[in-house]
């Protein structure tokens, strides 16, 4: 594995508000880093300097104005800023796995099989892949009861331990993490503590953005300050 | 700078629009789309009423020959076919076997009047089970993956509510393991709840089957569902492209934008 699986270098982002009369409001620029192997970064900067756009560039999730995200993917090296869909789909299958704030539900799926599913999605079997769900959840100390029941009505820190077992099962070697911790008490946020610390252990390369600072301190190896790639010029 | 994935030559896509337009005398239906579809793929075509969805739906699934521009599909055996170059008995037996359409109205696409197992048997027969025994417990079988019980096998659809006609018409369309499915509004007209089971139910057996799809909706929650990849339609053109969840949640283009801003939050 090389040291560096995913380098940034000079993203620029912004949104183009056609529904404001076409208003460009300029995100980040110029952002440029690099995630090693094995070390857990965390993006710092006030709330609203681009952390979140930052992370779901590097997922896909947000297009890019320009600039490259070079990931290691397959044994080769693909563009995420360019990729097509197919490709950026098969990267996050394989590559990339993402940790978000709020879990999206699903009608009529439930528990176990949300976390279960980017097993299954990479050819493991179920029966194996609902064992490995079931040990995460009990980790994370998600009453048992909840397993088998769409997760639509838990509550917020129930289903942000739902989000974090769906990321973290997998052997993906990139993990971008959007605040895991925010509503967790202190038990389960040092679970969330040992996973990173395991993930790092195993060799993968981690991203984060954590508002917790016991929890930043805690896995932080290197801080990307987010406030350098603030946008020099407004745009008109 | 690509994946090993683009250039294993069994990799390749199912299905090619080259160019498509539709008009129907001065009035355009839809202009100059191109797109591939992969195995397994599933694509939203999303728009207004009018923005030339169906129109598209109907071009590239030999129901509707276009003014100009070309279909090229990809037969079981690797070879590739161009759909209005075939007889018109070739794209017949291509629609029973290695298509499925789901419509919107069930009621086109079941024959109303014969039994929910020979509305299922059928499409065995067309493609040469003549096993009476086989084809009815492949029947029981389909209508248990779409959640109808076998004791309704001999029930005629017209004595079935809305939701269970739909997933009927799922289960004659899947019992023949097709490899692309074309979907007009597949839960169009049908209550909440009864679509979040058809929706559940779609998810499912599109991911286990390796289905490819073209599912055409207005309704944006059925995309972010169902689909990996979104086409957005105005005025018979495709506006915007791309991976589902960046083009609701990053829409680019001035209509796209309007359209996910104009969904009701609950």
């Amino acid at each position: 594995m090389m040291a560096t699986p995913l380098v940034v270098s000079e993203v620029a982002k912004s949104f183009v508000m056609h529904l404001r009369g076409g208003l460009t409001l300029p995100v980040v620029e110029d952002v440029s880093f690099a995630l090693t192997a094995g070390r857990c970064a965390v993006l710092g900067g006030p709330s609203g300097a681009g952390k979140s756009s930052i992370l779901k560039m590097l997922y896909g999730n947000y297009g890019v104005d320009s600039g490259q995200i070079i990931v290691q993917h397959r044994g080769a090296l693909v563009d995420l800023a360019r990729a097509a869909p197919r490709v950026v789909l098969s990267v996050r299958r394989e590559t990339i796995g993402y940790v978000s704030q709020f879990l999206r539900t699903v009608p009529r799926v439930t528990a176990l099989d949300v976390v279960a599913e980017p097993l299954t999605a990479a050819g493991v079997d179920r029966d194996e892949a609902r064992e490995r769900a079931a040990a995460l959840l009990a980790r994370l100390n998600l009453p048992k009861t909840l397993w088998s029941l769409p997760p639509a009505t838990f509550s917020g820190g129930e289903q942000q331990r739902i989000n974090i077992a769906r990321g973290f099962i997998t052997r993906h070697p990139i993990l971008l993490l959007d605040e895991p911790t925010a509503s967790l008490d202190a038990m389960n946020r040092q679970v969330v503590i040992d996973l990173i610390a395991e993930k790092k252990q195993a060799g993968v390369a981690l991203l984060g953005i954590f508002h917790d600072q016991d929890v930043r301190e805690a896995v932080a190896d290197t801080i990307v300050d987010v406030t350098r790639f603030a946008p020099k010029r407004v745009a008109a | 700078m690509s994946s090993p994935a683009d250039t294993r030559p069994d990799d390749q896509p199912l299905l090619r629009v080259s160019s498509v337009s539709k008009s129907y005398g001065a009035r355009t239906g839809c202009t100059d789309v191109s797109f591939e579809l992969w195995p397994g793929e599933v694509l939203a075509v999303v728009g207004e009423s009018g923005s030339g969805k169906t129109t598209l739906l109907n071009c590239i699934s030999s129901r509707l020959l276009p003014t100009s521009g070309s279909v090229s599909y990809r037969m079981r055996d690797g070879s590739w076919r161009e759909l209005y170059r075939m007889s018109e008995a070739e794209r017949r037996f291509l629609m029973r076997t290695d298509w499925g359409f789901v419509h919107q109205n069930p009621a086109d696409g079941l024959r109303m009047t014969v039994s929910a197992g020979a509305n299922v048997g059928e499409r065995l027969m067309a493609i040469g089970d003549r096993h009476y025994g086989n084809i009815r417990s492949t029947a029981i079988d389909w209508l248990g993956r779409v959640e109808i019980g076998s004791d309704r096998i001999d029930d005629e659809p017209r004595a079935f509510s809305g939701g269970m006609r739909q997933r009927l018409q799922i289960a004659r369309n899947l019992v023949t393991s097709p490899r692309l499915v074309f979907m007009d509004e597949p839960t169009g007209g049908l209550d909440v709840s009864v679509q979040a089971r058809l929706l559940d139910l779609l998810r499912g057996l599109v991911a286990d089957l390796g289905l490819a799809a073209i599912v055409v909706t207005h309704d944006l929650a059925v995309a972010r569902l169902l689909s990996h990849r979104m086409m957005v339609m105005k005025d018979g053109r495709v506006i915007e492209t791309g991976l589902t969840d960046r083009v609701l949640d990053d829409p680019r283009e001035a209509y796209t934008q309007l359209l996910v801003s104009s969904i009701l939050q609950v």
